[in-house]
């Protein structure tokens, strides 16, 4: 089973994120990256299939030179190889261009699955794992929170609000993963180790596609930062305070 | 010396451990008074945290020593002392002379278990009366054929009511002083050996610490690490892994607690500015963060001086006396300078003030350092 896990770097999740000022794309420079969060469940999900059917895990990065740390991660954690797109003609890529750029890349390459974390913590916009499965014209089975692979038949249970829905499709097929999926592992000492030996390749963006910002399909004109906290509602509980939580509550309409 | 990108890469790693698994519930167990060892245990095994300079063969890491030093350095970041006090215990106390000068047989016994988290162990030297000085145990084991037979107690055991086996250091022979001791594993289920009671301790809650009764503890002979007789000087050499660990741990914990003193300081206002204003204040601060890198600079050299095989014991000596007086100073300025809220138990600076009075004591204390420091200038000879 030849599986491709596809791993973003994004700003360090506590960071203070800022937009740049000259092109308005999130400023990667001045921020720790790390691991999106979901992508780890993504390479975790990756390595127990593999550990279980045999095969190989291959990690799959688009961006900045800064992003070969977040494959190395994945090699660390037990993937086998590595690739890391990079090229400044990808600078400002939209989700289109993105999904263009990792479906090229994926292509023909004979992956029996190729698994995402259905968001990164930075876009939030949970489109590229469709999106890429589309233009491989390839099954989606996203938002899973359990996988089971049985020859080339894949379940998952698809997290819905009422429950699961259990969505079946054949290999090759394109998978992204919620949380509740499973603990990622850490990378350990002997991990880092292995890593240092194991292929990474960089390779440039495929050609024939327009990419990077210029051929963004969304622009940003405008952005503001987000008010300070408004001081919130403080209710004294006279005997009454749980009717006044409610009605607080009902009133913001979260219940 | 230099640390390599993999430094860098393990230090994340521990770092991220501490932060995921061990800060979010010290609270918790700092209030239980005991880390739940057999569940954090083999989390720390994931990360190759035990055994990182043993053989791969015994479930060791195959590191060099300076991995060691990355480990302790970001166990020392973490909110209380207890939980990366019995994970080094496991890690730098009560295993390494059982990889250094163990059988065969008995490190795939002990060892192996140990290093995969699956175990908890302790080390056991200190009595009831005599802790400093090692050679007043009278915890005694008598030949009885293949076995031997365990009398006496043992105090101040970290671990000590969680642990499956203990590497204990007792009395193999009546020759007294230096000679005649044997460092033997006991394993915690023997008939005879039992937990006398757990000690409530000033600081390092979270870490149980024991005091241990053997009667007529039968372990067989096979469970002496190395050579009978040589237990002392055995011992000896596994203190010196020791010293070399909590320096580590405690000149960081030390350094994060003034930077986090800083923080407060920003933010806590008096006379219409922030307490950051008072040059006496601040000045302080940077005198102790000064010191603090040093240690740890002087860590880090003597980190990897024994990665390239020299002899350390003399640095660690120094480095221990030094990082005992120093966190007993930062201990000081944290609570001060924070006012009422370092007195405070919902603050972490009362914490860290209590964690940290254990370094100038445990480990060989402050005054026993010094007494190896005037033995090596000759002062001792008159
Ligand atoms: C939290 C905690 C955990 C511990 N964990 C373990 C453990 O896991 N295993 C274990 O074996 N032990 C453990 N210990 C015991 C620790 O190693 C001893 O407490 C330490 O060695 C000091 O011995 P003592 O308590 O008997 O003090 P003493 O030896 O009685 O010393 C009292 C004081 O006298 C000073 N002193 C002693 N001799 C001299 C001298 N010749 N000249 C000048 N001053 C001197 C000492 O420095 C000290 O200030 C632990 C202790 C604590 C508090």
């Amino acid at each position: 089973m030849k599986i491709a896990v596809c791993v973003k770097q994004v700003p360090d999740t506590w960071a203070e994120k800022k937009l740049s000022d000259s092109d308005k794309t999130l400023d990667r420079e001045s921020v720790d990256g790390v691991m999106n969060e979901l992508d780890e469940y993504a390479v975790e999900e990756a390595l127990l299939i593999k550990e279980a059917n045999d095969g190989e895990v291959v990690a799959v990065s688009m961006g900045p030179d800064k992003a070969e740390e977040t494959v190395r991660k994945a090699l660390q954690m037990g993937a086998d190889s590595g690739i890391h797109i990079v090229d400044d003609s990808l600078a400002g890529s939209d989700s289109v261009a993105t999904a263009k750029t990792l479906a090229a890349t994926l292509k023909d390459q004979g992956y029996d699955l190729i698994i995402f974390g259905s968001e990164s913590t930075d876009a939030r916009m949970s489109v590229v794992p469709a999106m890429v499965a589309e233009l491989l014209d390839l099954p989606q089975l996203t938002f899973a929170s359990k996988v089971s692979v049985d020859g080339d038949a894949v379940t998952i249970q698809r997290q819905a609000d009422y429950g699961y829905d259990e969505v079946q499709a054949s290999t090759p097929a394109v998978i992204s993963v919620v949380e509740k999926i499973n603990e990622p592992r850490y990378p350990s000492f002997k991990g880092i180790m292995a890593a240092k030996k194991k292929p990474l390749e960089s390779v440039a963006a495929p050609s024939g596609e327009p990419v990077g910002l210029a051929s963004a399909r969304t622009e940003i004109l405008e952005f503001a930062e987000r008010p300070p906290k408004a001081a919130g509602v403080k209710i004294e509980d006279d005997g009454t305070g749980g009717v006044k939580v409610a009605d607080f509550l009902a009133e913001q309409k979260l219940i | 010396m230099q640390f390599t990108p993999e430094h860098e890469q393990f230090r994340k790693v521990v770092a991220t451990f501490v932060e995921n698994e061990i800060n979010p519930y010290v609270d918790k167990w700092e209030k239980a008074k005991i880390f739940p060892a057999h569940e954090l245990f083999p989390k720390v095994a994931e990360i190759g945290g035990f055994g990182l300079e043993y053989d791969e063969e015994y479930g060791g890491q195959g590191a060099d020593h300076t991995y060691t030093l990355v480990l302790m350095e970001e166990l020392g970041r973490a909110d209380a002392a207890g939980p990366p006090m019995g994970i080094s215990v496991q890690a730098t106390m009560s295993t390494p002379a059982l990889h250094r000068f163990g059988s065969d047989e008995l490190k795939r016994k002990y060892l192996i278990p140990a290093m995969e988290g699956r175990d908890v162990t302790s080390v056991a030297v200190s009595e009831p009366d005599a802790g400093s000085d090692v050679a007043g145990i009278k915890t005694r084991a008598r030949r009885d054929g293949d076995h031997w037979v365990i009398n006496g107690s043992k105090m101040w055991i970290t671990n000590g009511s969680q642990a499956d086996w203990i590497c204990m250091l007792v009395r193999t022979s009546d020759e007294g002083g230096f000679q005649g001791m044997s460092q033997i594993i006991v394993p915690t289920d023997t008939p005879g050996f039992s937990v006398g009671r757990l000690i409530e301790k000033m600081g390092n809650w979270s870490s149980d610490t024991a005091e241990l009764v053997l009667q007529d503890v039968r372990v067989p002979v096979s469970n002496t690490i190395g050579e009978v007789g040589r237990g002392f000087q055995q011992q000896m050499v596994q203190f010196q892994d020791e010293r070399l660990t909590v320096s580590y741990s405690a000149a960081m914990g030390a350094r994060r607690a003034l930077e986090r003193t800083v923080e407060y300081l920003r933010v806590r206002e008096a006379f219409g500015r922030p307490l950051i204003a008072n040059q006496y204040l601040r000045y302080n601060i940077a005198e102790l963060m000064a010191e603090c890198d040093i240690l740890i600079e002087y860590n880090r050299s003597m980190a990897f001086r024994y990665a390239a095989g020299e002899d350390v014991s003399r640095m660690a000596t120094n480095a221990k006396l030094k990082v005992g007086k120093l966190t007993r100073q930062v201990a000081d300025l944290v609570v001060q300078y924070h006012g009422g809220m370092g007195y405070a138990e919902e603050n972490w600076a009362a914490r860290y003030a209590r964690d940290s009075r254990i370094i100038a004591i445990g480990g060989g204390a402050d005054e026993v350092m010094l007494r190896v420091l005037t033995a090596y200038e000759g002062m001792d000879r008159r």
